[in-house]
């Protein structure tokens, strides 16, 4: 298996999701710069890592859909590779119309950095055989309030597209509410693409995948794409 | 463009040269200055870049060590973690521009650090912030708090450094003038460092990043100026933060130190390009000449004057081989950055800058040649030949007087007064802060933000010889309190504080840096504030074997009020790194196990209530006899800790602190979500002092019953006396006699204590 982490100027996670891949899950990584016009020959899995690509100016993520790369990323989509966007990479996703809605402000209207909870309520490459467990990640956004349309939100929910859901603790805190941004349907990951081959999330897996780190929870989500990447 | 004013001493004065400095500074020229280097010589005379008041104090701080690689003196001190690995690390502040303007003084106080410590070829892996604002209740301070976080968040969020630690504390004298103090750490191969240096004459000097505009003129000198009122007229000289160009930056310049075709780089922080290029040439012991046509420019018609004075952020000077030039620019092109060469090394031991009248780049038309010379002084009158001064000390003759206080009056009660300092905002949770801060980036924080004494970071060290993992814990603190009451003492003590931080997380000091934060140094009892704080720093260096590697000083922080000169705080904080052994001697600070005897390692102390928290709210002001400190106590306790981190012989480790003994066994239960059924023991009196006394030299540890054997021979050779509480367990801390807390009260109290300030 191959995987490629894209490096946007303002990625910041991008050595997380490398060191993850690389480094704790045991996957043949690297990075590709966004001025690049084509991946690696045999790339599995790309990932679109957290940061905050061309500064977040404009929108976080519009800009980022135009680099260069962005057209093979596409290519590799519609090939049925696996594509994950995670933070940054999520926000980049909704701009590129690769995964629908959007993703705004947070509605207490700070950056939030803490573990949440989250459900898997869907199967797809990222989740085998993990539907309904319950997975503590850390998040770290200021724009994770996912948003859309009354009739995209009953597509995603029909099509059971919500790969992730925040959840409330066995004993809520009512200063840690389980939805740490004011998400529509406590949405915090969704599922796209043409064979669920997109993933996009708010929540920081690779930075939950080693014991050092606070828990592992973070590695099932690799090791499930390793698996559907060697299945294929 | 506008006619430049003729130089007169009175422009020279409204530049904060003193009379005197003005006659020296005509007589080593011999000539008068033009109005460019009447400019260059106000920003690097000024206290901000001379160090002019501080400098023969701070000779005293020891600075040695078997693991130093370079000291004090370079953009930030460099300290050797092994295996050809180096942390590199800083604390500078950056008060007034927050003062002025709280996000963007704040983040561009972040933007500064960062730059020191990647300028010396190292990649920055965190930062801690340590802040100091007025009371609660001042009308200023929500919106202070609100806006310095944000921008600490806004600059390392984006940039992509973890915010890992830090201290935030509240005195009414900080009212009129708050501290920011940003510390950043990086890491480096020990044999790829870069210095700040001019070497080779022909060299070319290239400008590398953001391009320059009108930000922050003259902000060296307003960091060397007590605030009068209207200060708001200074928002002009506040300089805007580009987080996205600051990490465009790290990336091109960490190619660009890879490619290995530099001899030296600095970054242009306060007082801009001069200081840069002077400092470069003077380290070297050259001169540079500039030429100012094909600076990168954001703002038309900028003067020689501005171009040299100019603040703005995200700017790098570096000086390459010949002929490597373009190597430098190519990758520059890469990572979409602006660069040009811009001048070259000499061997006069001058600083010369070229510029034509009246030419603006941004026009369109050429560079014009052989431009004429707007600047030629001596690069020595400019940095070892400026003003240094041994201003006069006198002891504040009235400090005793505060000593004073009969606490025998005053309203005691131990249940509610440990949950009104839990919910105190000096003292509870910091969660509201560390929560908008990214302390996570880079999958290497081990102990996060309220989790541990100290912040615990995992380096991920790999090049073309392999991967290592590196751990270092790091800790800021200081008590200015202390410092208020007794510099000496209280400086000793915050040295102590950061170093006992590293040793409850397991990790042994390796190297210090310090930000001394004062009032007006030509008030004597500030200078004997200052001079008393440094050979406390000295004592307690000396007596932990830990040397200060770097540091900064920032003097002025004081306030013209009605009634005279209001100083902040004496406040020297201290930024202590330390170095683990192993993963497994990582020690946590809440008590984990049911069961596990609980002690407090350390000497009794004499329970004197002066400068602390609970004191300071009875009383409404900073008084009472301070604690004092037995250093050699000090260093057996952390020695102790160390040890037995190593061997695995503690499950908790937790530092008394503000609030003292009580403070700190409710947040052991707290941070361990586990209570404890506990009794003092027969030396501890149930008096304001015996519970709430800030002692120094003390640590809760708990200790699981199978290895007590082997922790009480430790201790017993250690010499450091023990005091058994009681056992780990149940709902709620109890302290038989005294009182019982549940965990949910304690926790909800602790949990509150900023929502006074920015609500719920």
């Amino acid at each position: 298996m191959r995987a490629v982490v894209i490096q946007f100027p303002g990625s910041n996670a991008d050595f997380d999701a490398l060191h993850t891949l690389r480094d704790v899950v045991g996957v043949e990584t690297s990075y590709v710069f966004h001025k690049t016009p084509t991946l690696p020959a045999g790339t599995d899995l790309v990932v679109l890592p957290g940061g905050f690509s061309y500064g977040d100016y404009l929108r976080c993520g519009a800009i980022a859909r135009f680099a260069p790369v962005m057209a093979d990323v596409r290519r590799h989509v519609e090939r049925g590779g696996l594509l994950l966007g995670i933070c940054n990479g999520f926000q980049i996703l909704t701009e590129a119309g690769l995964l629908p809605g959007a993703l705004t402000r947070n509605a207490h209207l700070r950056f939030e950095c803490r573990d949440v909870l989250v459900r898997v309520d869907a199967d797809g490459p990222f989740t085998q055989d993990l539907r309904g467990r319950v997975l503590r990640l850390p998040v770290a956004h200021a724009e994770g309030r996912y948003q859309a349309d009354e009739a995209t939100l009953q597509s995603l929910e029909s099509k059971s597209l919500v790969a992730f859901r925040y959840v409330p603790a066995a004993t809520p805190d009512a200063r840690l509410p389980a939805n740490p941004n004011g998400s529509l349907h406590d949405i915090a990951g969704l599922y796209g693409g043409p064979r669920r081959n997109v993933l996009g999330l708010m929540p920081h897996p690779e930075r939950m995948a080693e014991p050092i780190l606070g828990g592992t929870d973070g590695r099932l989500l690799f090791h499930s794409a390793v698996r559907a990447a060697l299945a294929r | 463009m506008s006619r430049e004013p003729a130089v007169t001493p009175e422009l020279a004065r409204e530049h904060g040269l003193t009379d005197d400095e003005y006659t020296i500074a005509l007589k080593a020229i011999g000539r008068t200055p033009s109005f460019p280097e009447l400019g260059v010589l106000s920003v690097m005379w000024s206290e901000h870049c001379s160090y002019k008041s501080s400098r023969v104090h701070l000779k005293r701080l020891p600075t040695k060590g078997p693991r130093v690689i370079h000291g004090p003196g370079e953009n930030a001190g460099v300290v050797d973690i092994g295996d050809g690995w180096a942390v590199v690390f800083k604390m500078e502040s950056h008060n007034h521009p927050s003062f002025i303007e709280p996000y963007q003084g704040a983040a561009t106080g972040v933007g500064g650090i960062l730059r020191d410590v990647f300028t010396m070829g190292a990649r920055p892996v965190a930062v801690m912030d340590s802040l100091r604002f007025g009371e609660p209740s001042h009308p200023r301070t929500p919106g202070l708090l609100r806006g310095v976080v944000a921008g600490i968040a806004g600059y390392g969020n984006a940039f992509g450094v973890p915010t890992v630690g830090g201290e935030v504390q509240f005195d009414a004298a900080y009212n009129g003038n708050i501290l920011v103090n940003a510390f950043a750490l990086g890491l480096c191969r020990s044999d790829r460092l870069f210095l700040g240096q001019a070497k080779g004459v022909g060299n070319p000097i290239l400008y590398v990043g953001a391009r320059t505009g009108r930000d922050g003129i003259h902000g060296a000198t307003m960091a060397s100026a007590e605030f009068e009122e209207g200060e708001e007229a200074e928002r002009p000289t506040v300089q805007v933060g580009d987080p996205f160009m600051e990490k465009l930056l790290l990336e091109g310049c960490l190619e660009i130190f890879a490619a290995d075709v530099l001899e030296g780089i600095q970054d242009m922080g306060a007082a801009g390009l001069t200081s840069s290029t002077v400092e470069m040439a003077s380290r070297a012991g050259n001169g540079v000449e500039l030429w100012l046509d094909r600076l990168p420019r954001r703002a038309k018609h900028l003067t020689p004057y501005e171009i040299l004075l100019s603040e703005s952020q995200e700017r790098m000077i570096m000086v390459a081989r010949v002929g490597e030039e373009q190597r430098v620019l190519d990758i520059c092109a890469k990572w979409d950055l602006d660069a040009q060469v811009v001048g070259r090394v000499t061997d006069t031991g001058r600083f010369v800058v070229r510029a034509t009248p009246g030419y603006d780049p941004l026009s369109g038309a050429p560079w014009p040649d052989d431009p004429p010379v707007v600047v030629d002084l001596p690069v020595d009158l400019l940095t070892d030949a400026a003003p240094v001064y041994t201003r006069p000390c006198v002891d504040d003759p009235r400090l005793t007087d505060r000593y004073g206080v009969d606490a025998t009056g005053l309203a005691f009660d131990p249940r509610s007064d440990l949950l009104e300092l839990l919910s105190a905002p000096n003292v509870g949770s910091r969660a509201w802060i560390y929560r908008q801060y990214d302390h996570i980036v880079r999958d290497g924080t081990m102990v996060r933000p309220g989790a541990g004494d100290a912040a615990v970071v995992r380096l991920y060290c790999e090049d073309e010889r392999g991967r290592r993992e590196k751990l270092i814990a790091m800790s800021s603190d200081c008590n200015g309190r202390f410092c208020e009451l007794d510099p000496r003492t209280g400086a000793a003590m915050a040295v102590a504080e950061a170093c006992r931080n590293l040793a409850c997380v397991g990790a042994a000091p390796i190297g210090l840096t310090d930000c001394l934060n004062f009032g007006n140094p030509q008030r004597p009892e500030i200078m004997a504030q200052f001079r008393d704080a440094i050979d406390g720093i000295a004592d307690a260096c000396k007596a932990l074997g830990v040397p200060v590697v770097s540091g900064n000083v920032s003097l002025y922080n004081e306030t013209t009020e009605q009634g005279g000169p209001r100083a902040v705080l004496p406040t020297p904080t201290i930024g202590a790194v330390g170095l683990f052994e192993k993963v497994s001697d990582v020690v946590g600070a809440g008590f984990r196990t049911a069961g596990d005897h609980v002690f407090v390692l350390g000497p009794r102390g004499d329970d004197r209530l002066g400068g602390s928290e609970w004191l300071t709210r009875r009383t409404g002001k900073v008084c009472g006899r301070p604690p004092s400190i037995d250093l050699a106590a000090e260093a057996a306790l952390q020695s102790l800790l160390v040890r037995a981190a190593r061997e695995g012989l503690l499950a908790s480790a937790h530092d008394c602190a503000e609030g003292g003994l009580l403070v700190a066994l409710a947040e052991a239960c707290i941070m361990g979500q586990s209570g404890a059924a506990l009794a003092l023991p027969a030396e501890y009196a149930v008096t304001p002092g015996g519970l709430f006394g800030e002692d120094p030299s003390r640590v809760l540890v708990s200790v699981t019953p199978y290895v007590l054997e082997l922790f009480s021979r430790r201790v017993a050779e250690a010499g450091v006396p023990c005091a058994f509480l009681g056992r780990v367990g149940g709902a709620s801390l109890s302290l038989e006699g005294v009182a019982s807390w549940g965990l949910d009260e304690m926790r909800e109290a602790h949990a509150s204590a900023l929502d006074e300030i920015v609500g719920r």
